[in-house]
């Protein structure tokens, strides 16, 4: 395997520019050049589709914790027909671990609004909303005042820079639910409902917002658009793994000196992230464990990391995934059994409680996990824990369940001594 | 006491009207327009935000209560809501939990007999990169806590201040 050469990388999404959030300093900088270019080069992009094949060749691999194909989801989108069709940016960024899409919207939020006008062309849509989560109260007012920018400039609107495209983008407050960052309860957030998740098929591109075809995609994947747009798919796929190519925004949290959020090439060894962008462990202690993208994701041993990069394969080759790449950081102090009772509490105050296993399941995995990290639990509970996992996956409308699981799966699995070291003593010879 | 919304509010309401096809999707931000103007969304607020839409009481009270950051009660004068979620957990994220549950004499979920704080914890707000932290009042965030900083943003509060948005330098691998 080929060593990914991150140390020479330099920043597209979230570069070293002063005041790259105003739209004369972005435009500046070229941007809105590749906007322009789909709009009017019709040498280069003889229609919609062109765009959305060159899309699909770069295999940006959806960066809200999916991984799939985002061209290819566009090119799902059935023909136009003349009536509303949308596309909903997903802002709602609320996996814990996960602090990254904040980054555009305060830095460089034209990269992003520039790849969803490129989207929302390629796919004849009429109408763009980013739900973005209400905690992000300064994110959305920076994002108003740049997609305002965008319309004073002409950029959004009617008849865009002379073309015959319209478009109209709005921004859409949550309030306080981690459950609209999956895409149909956004959907149903946008249509000014209880989030519950909607079941699928029919799937968002065929029946999405208000029954019209809608495509989702997450803030940092559009902004890469914008930069396959402008560089090329051979670009985009030089950078990185081979089969998860282009840079990525890590979010770095947890035990480390510098915490925070860096662009970088996608296959990134989790060592060297923690030890040498991250500046090592805090207080130079032995670093215990990670959970590589986010809170749903596997937690992994140290021992498991030589070698590993940050890339779907990579991490599936030691059972974990790449999620949205937020990296959380536990030093040889952490007591794991906190930790996942920590984690089931979040997934079940987050469940929405629609399905009967996520609901019940995830408030069963806490009262266990609570009785266990307080010293009151038998070795019997763990195997109880494992049960309930295995009647929450893949038995509910959407994935929250699973997410809810397979973190207590795999944190018992992989640190069981700690857990049956905090349960009581049997008595008996069985447990 | 009766609920009106100012002419403002109906026209901002207005206005976001035409953004959507149809009227429902303004609840979300309408709920929004009167927990900044009335400082909850208690059942009597959710009526007004009901007829004001002209959709029914039942389906603005079933939003309403299921989102979080609308405030179905009174609450203090400034609420912090207190990140305890995973990497503000490993940060200290309870530590200073209990800290201001000591500063202020109260329990998490509880408002100060003054009426000025209401403390909560709260589920992760994406700031995790800069644990420990808190949100005072669904506004601005305070990062990177310590119990020193605590003390400097109750004193701040005490004094009517809201809390400065702090602009997190990014790190950039190359200039470290």
């Amino acid at each position: 395997m080929s060593t990914v050469d991150w140390k020479n990388y330099e920043p597209v999404l979230i570069p070293d520019i002063k005041d790259l959030h105003k739209i004369d300093v972005y435009t500046k900088n070229g941007g809105y050049k590749a906007f322009e270019s789909v709009l009017k080069d019709k040498d280069k992009w003889p229609d919609q589709k062109s765009v959305i094949n060159e899309v699909k060749e770069a295999n940006i691999r959806g960066r809200g914790g999916a991984g799939f194909n985002a061209g290819l989801k566009w090119s799902f989108m059935p023909p136009a027909d003349g009536k509303p069709r949308y596309l909903a940016c997903n802002g709602d960024e609320s996996e814990p671990g996960t602090f990254k899409d904040r980054k555009i919207f305060e830095y460089n939020p034209h990269v992003f609004i520039e790849g969803a006008l490129i989207a929302a062309y390629a796919m004849e849509i009429t109408t763009i909303y980013v739900y973005i989560r209400g905690e992000y109260k300064v994110y959305i007012d920076m994002m108003n005042k740049a997609i305002q920018d965008a319309y004073d400039k002409g950029y959004i609107g009617k008849n865009i820079l002379g073309s015959d495209y319209s478009v109209d983008f709005y921004v859409h407050s949550g309030a306080g639910a981690y459950i609209c960052g999956e895409e149909t309860s956004m959907l149903e957030s946008l249509e000014g409902k209880r989030g519950y998740p909607r079941i699928k098929p029919p799937f968002p591109a065929q029946k999405g917002l208000w029954g019209r075809p809608t495509t989702i995609n997450n803030i940092e994947t559009l902004a890469h658009v914008t930069s396959v747009i402008n560089k090329g798919a051979d670009w985009f796929k030089s950078i990185g793994a081979e089969n998860h190519p282009g840079p990525i925004l890590y979010g770095i949290s947890g035990h480390v000196n510098r915490p925070g959020v860096y662009e970088l090439p996608s296959g990134i060894p989790v060592l060297d992230l923690i030890n040498e962008v991250a500046g090592g462990m805090r207080n130079d202690k032995e670093l215990k464990a990670v959970i590589p993208g986010g809170s749903s994701t596997p937690v992994l041993r140290a021992d498991q990391l030589e070698g590993i990069t940050m890339d779907a394969d990579s991490l599936r080759t030691v059972g974990s995934m790449l999620g949205t790449a937020g990296l959380v950081v536990m030093d040889e102090d952490t007591d794991m059994v906190d930790v996942l009772w920590r984690i089931a509490h979040f997934y079940h105050h987050e469940s929405c409680g629609q399905c009967t296993p996520c609901r019940e399941g995830t408030g069963w995995l806490v009262k266990i996990l609570l009785k266990i990290k307080n010293g009151e639990g038998e070795i019997k509970d763990l195997d109880l824990l494992l049960d309930i996992t295995t009647q929450m996956e893949g038995r509910t409308i959407c994935a929250l369940a699973d997410a809810a699981a397979w973190p207590v799966r795999y944190t018992i699995t992989r640190f069981r001594n700690e857990f049956e070291a905090r349960c009581k003593k049997s008595v008996h010879a069985i447990a | 006491m009766a609920y009106e919304f100012t002419k403002e509010d109906l026209k901002e309401i207005e206005k976001l009207k035409a953004r959507y096809p149809e009227v429902k999707p303004v609840t979300l931000p309408a709920l929004w327009i009167a927990q900044n103007r009335f400082g909850h969304v208690k059942p009597e607020v959710q009526k007004l935000v009901a007829d004001t839409l002209g959709l029914p009481e039942a389906h603005v009270h079933g939003v309403a209560t299921f989102y979080t950051q609308y405030y179905k009660e009174e609450k203090g004068k400034h609420v912090l809501d207190v990140c305890t979620c995973l990497s503000c957990q490993l940060c200290g994220g309870y530590d200073i939990l209990e800290y201001l549950e000591e500063k202020l004499g109260i329990k998490t979920g509880q408002t100060t007999e003054d009426g000025m704080f209401t403390l909560n914890q709260v589920e992760c707000l994406g700031a995790c990169g800069y644990a420990p932290m808190l949100q005072v009042t669904n506004d601005n965030y305070v990062n990177n806590l310590t119990p020193e900083k605590v003390d400097k943003l109750i004193d701040s509060l005490k004094n009517g201040e809201k809390p400065e948005y702090e602009k997190i330098r990014m790190p950039q691998h190359k200039n470290t």
